[in-house]
């Protein structure tokens, strides 16, 4: 197996993450013209329904950012299960497992 | 084979059997909510109500208020739910029933009699938000649907041939998804695909497990997300796309990088589907051959064929001949977003129900790109000193389906009215654009 071939991502550091988490929070509030700061979206409370608020042509948007960013295809069994990436943590230990760029 | 799922085909024998046995199950209740979020359960359960001579009920949204209002229409409601979760307010059926038969035993090619139902039975209600409030029920019999339906396939040119299998994004309770996900497989010798992709990743996937020849019924909500993520698509041998005019540009990509001609449905809840057009063809649409539109003192209204009764259109249309159509918008009090219609006066008066809120306005914020792909969001100002964000939002929540919830949601000293106490739109739109603005500096 080639080097080339190994995976490019490294195990994140706690630093590394919380500027992830910064970077897809602007991502978020950016695509979806939300009238909050990124700052002040909660990592741990839930985007879909209460909390954030969204609902799933949202969460299509998001998808579609974090696909263009990072090369990542989010996935679901069916609509509920969109829930899997319920908050913000959740989406971006998503994105750290699954990035191609 | 009737219907896909999970990779498995289903032929009509096992459908015929998994319907008979639900149909023997179901209660005395002569009203059933059909919440099954699997194309294929919904599919058994309309047809075993249909079997047992009940109707079905399809509520737009499954919001409190609207359960409560159900519970009033038909006070034996009973709600069919494939959902263990199911938090529906209503008497509860589960399907799939317990220790069903297994398949093996089903679906062996023998001889099977397909039941023949009545053309004027009532076969589903389906409810449009009025403009004044409360939604309307409107009675389908089951010969109308039929009646639109076979046009329909004829239409998308999935009348003979080969049986085309029919993935879809969208649910199969609202009017749509319940055409042409649903009765078009059901009445029209199409195949079922029970799964509801949501991801692009996923919509991908269900494509590529069907069978050819294969369509996408979907929504330019889902086919923007599709076209912009990068994926690869399967070949198709038809997109159908609905609940808003879709952008020239995305019609033109689809059609390119799915190989194959894209069709627009026009239709509402009301009348149910009544014209199609290849928007890469031209912007006119074709009216179903025994519909017709007639324009008295600028509303439209549709009459004829399987339309059950003349019905007014919430769009600005202009009959261009031959049965054909312009479609130049929405009337203005009209809200539209992803398929989920309601009315700024509907929108206001639950807004200003709702303790606390001494005045409030919803407005079209008007975001052309959204515009472009039908996901246009509304905003909202209001005057309501003793409330939070979270907890007008909370109250709202309880009354209007999410998609309507204002954003932004603007907190003010007093609406703009103008000298004869008109709220003009554009008033609304510049007082909330310039709040963001100082929000934001």
């Amino acid at each position: 197996m080639s080097d080339k071939l190994a995976p490019l991502r490294q195990p994140a550091s706690p630093a590394g993450t919380d500027a992830l988490t910064g970077e897809v929070a602007r991502l978020i509030v950016a695509a979806l013209n939300l009238d909050i700061a990124a700052a002040d979206i909660d990592p741990d409370r839930p985007l879909y329904g209460e909390g954030l608020g969204l609902d799933s042509i949202d969460i299509l948007e998001i998808a579609l950012v974090v696909s263009k960013q990072y090369g990542v295809q989010l996935r679901a069994d069916s609509e509920e299960n969109e829930r899997t990436f319920g908050s913000l943590r959740q989406l971006v230990d998503y994105i750290i497992a699954h990035r191609t760029k | 084979m009737i219907a896909h799922r999970a990779g498995r085909a289903i032929r009509v024998t096992e459908f015929l059997a998994d319907v008979e046995r639900l149909a023997a199950a179901l209660g005395p209740s002569g009203h059933v909510l059909n919440a099954c979020a699997d194309r294929y359960h919904f599919a058994v359960g309309f047809a075993a109500t249909l079997l047992r001579g009940k109707a079905s009920v399809l509520p737009p949204t499954r919001t409190p208020a609207m359960m409560r209002q159900l519970a009033g229409f038909a006070p034996d409601i009973v709600c069919l739910t494939d959902d263990a979760d199911c938090d529906i307010p209503l008497p509860r059926m589960a399907y799939p029933l317990p220790a069903a038969p297994s398949p093996r035993r089903a679906g062996n090619g023998a001889a099977h009699v397909v039941p023949q139902i009545e053309a004027g039975q009532l076969a589903a209600y389906v409810f449009t938000s009025g403009s004044t409030g409360t939604p309307v029920p409107y009675r389908k019999s089951f010969g109308h649907l039929v009646r639109c339906l076979h046009e329909g396939a004829w239409r998308l040119g999935i009348h003979d041939g080969a049986p085309c299998a029919i993935a879809a994004t969208v649910p199969p309770q609202h009017m749509y998804g319940f055409e042409s996900s649903v009765l078009l497989p059901l009445l029209t010798g199409a195949i079922l695909s029970a799964e509801r992709p949501f991801y692009p990743a996923d919509i991908v996937a269900v494509m590529d497990a069907l069978p050819r020849p294969r369509a996408l019924v979907t929504t330019p909500v889902h086919l923007r997300a599709l076209l912009g993520a990068g994926l690869a698509l399967p070949p198709a041998d038809l997109v159908v796309c609905s609940t808003a005019p879709l952008a020239q540009a995305l019609a033109r990509e689809a059609e390119q990088r799915f190989g194959t001609r894209l069709l627009e449905i026009y239709g509402s809840t009301e009348t149910g589907q009544i014209a199609t057009r290849q928007p890469t063809r031209g912007p006119e649409w074709q009216l179903w051959p025994n519909v017709s539109l007639s324009l008295e003192g600028g509303v439209t209204w549709a009459s004829g064929g399987h339309v059950e009764q003349r019905t007014r259109m919430w769009d600005v249309l202009e009959t261009t001949g031959g049965g054909r159509f312009l479609l130049h918008g929405r009337v203005s009090d009209l809200v539209n977003i992803a398929g989920k219609r309601s009315s700024l006066a509907y929108l206001n008066h639950q807004l200003n129900s709702i303790p606390g809120v001494e005045d409030g306005a919803f407005f079209h914020s008007e975001d052309s790109t959204a515009s472009a792909a039908g996901v246009a969001r509304v905003g909202a100002c209001v005057v309501a000193p003793g409330l939070d964000a979270a907890q007008l939002l909370a109250a709202l929540r309880e009354r209007i389906d999410p998609a309507f919830l204002p954003r932004p949601l603007l907190f003010v000293g007093r609406l703009p009215r103008n000298a004869t106490g008109k709220l003009p739109q554009e008033a609304l739109r510049s007082l909330a654009s310039a709040q963001l603005k100082a929000a934001t500096a």
